[in-house]
């Protein structure tokens, strides 16, 4: 009876400590990187539209800054003209009184 | 809009045609192949962002001791273009990690602080256009605290433990590679160059404008 006791703790012992140990083993070591053409194609990320991306950004963000630099600048001069042409208006007008 | 501007402007419009050309023709990096391209776009960005943050830190010193306004639209000028640039570096990084490291972001201590030196200039310009009279002052103490964090940028991937790669593998460059890079470097600082004469030009007339103003209500 103390015997099948026995085997049976040291059955019960291997299962809650050596079979998890045996479960979380690392798996062996690769021989190298496998190589890109064994890649499934879902996995492999092409470079090119990376490279193209960034240039285009580049572009579009400096087309759109010099446009926005511009059209701020044309609308302060506008905002000069229509001033000016009140100041003179306004001038002519006090010399017409007096 | 000074004489030089016109044919600085047909030789930087030149170059950045030209720039692709370059680093189209330029040597492939032997582990990372067509993606390491980016860099030459993404470093001249980094190198005009220093120079402009260096003209920003610059005016806003002068202007906080000195009101001077020419160095206030230096200042601002020059932190307009620190967010351009600075953009560019991030998005250009960005898409190079993507494909370098299978994500597009990190937060490790160089990408972070790059995205706050972004943010703190993004808070630069919103004091510049929403906190009123006076907030000259202010934003130029922003420009200087901006640019005193760009050294630590720069040197955060030697300090400290990042997945950027380090500095220390531009001066591994083969000499093909550098031809290219100074280049390109080259037409984005010309490209700073007028981008910041542009911004100048709007700030003097702008101040010209507020001027007129107070002289037609007087």
């Amino acid at each position: 009876m103390s015997i099948i006791r026995r085997a049976l703790i040291a059955v019960s012992w291997f299962a809650l400590v050596a079979a998890p140990s045996f479960a979380f083993q690392a798996p062996a070591a690769q021989d190298g990187f496998v190589p890109i053409s064994e890649v499934p194609p879902s996995e492999r990320l092409p470079a090119a539209p990376f490279v193209i991306g960034a240039y285009a950004f580049f572009l579009v963000l400096m087309v759109v800054y010099i446009w926005s630099i511009s059209r701020r600048l044309n609308h302060v001069q506008h905002e000069m003209k229509v001033l000016e042409q009140r100041t003179t208006q306004a001038t002519a007008q006090g010399s017409a009184r007096r | 809009m000074p004489k030089i501007f016109a044919p600085l402007a047909v030789v930087a419009a030149l170059m950045l045609a030209y720039a692709p050309v370059a680093v189209a023709g330029a040597p492939y990096e032997s582990t990372m192949l067509l993606v390491q391209k980016i860099f030459y776009f993404h470093i001249s960005s980094w190198i005009a962002m220093s120079a402009a943050i260096t003209v920003c830190a610059l005016g806003s010193a002068v202007y906080l001791f000195t009101s001077s306004e020419k160095a206030d639209h230096y200042g601002f000028a020059g932190a307009e273009l620190t967010l351009i640039f600075c953009t560019f570096g991030l998005v250009s990084g960005s898409l190079w990690a993507r494909k370098a490291w299978g994500q597009w972001w990190q937060w490790d201590a160089k990408l972070t602080m790059a995205l706050m030196l972004e943010l703190v200039f993004v808070g630069y310009l919103l004091v510049r256009k929403y906190a009123g009279p006076g907030s000259e002052k202010l934003a130029a103490a922003m420009g200087i605290f901006g640019a005193a964090t760009a050294p630590f940028i720069y040197k955060a991937a030697d300090w400290w433990r990042t997945i950027h790669p380090k500095t220390s593998v531009v001066p591994t460059l083969k000499p093909a590679m550098w031809n290219v890079v100074w280049f390109c470097a080259s037409a984005f600082l010309l490209l700073f160059v007028l981008l910041l004469m542009m911004r100048v030009r709007l700030e003097e007339r702008r101040a010209e404008l507020d001027r007129l103003y107070l002289e037609a209500d007087a």
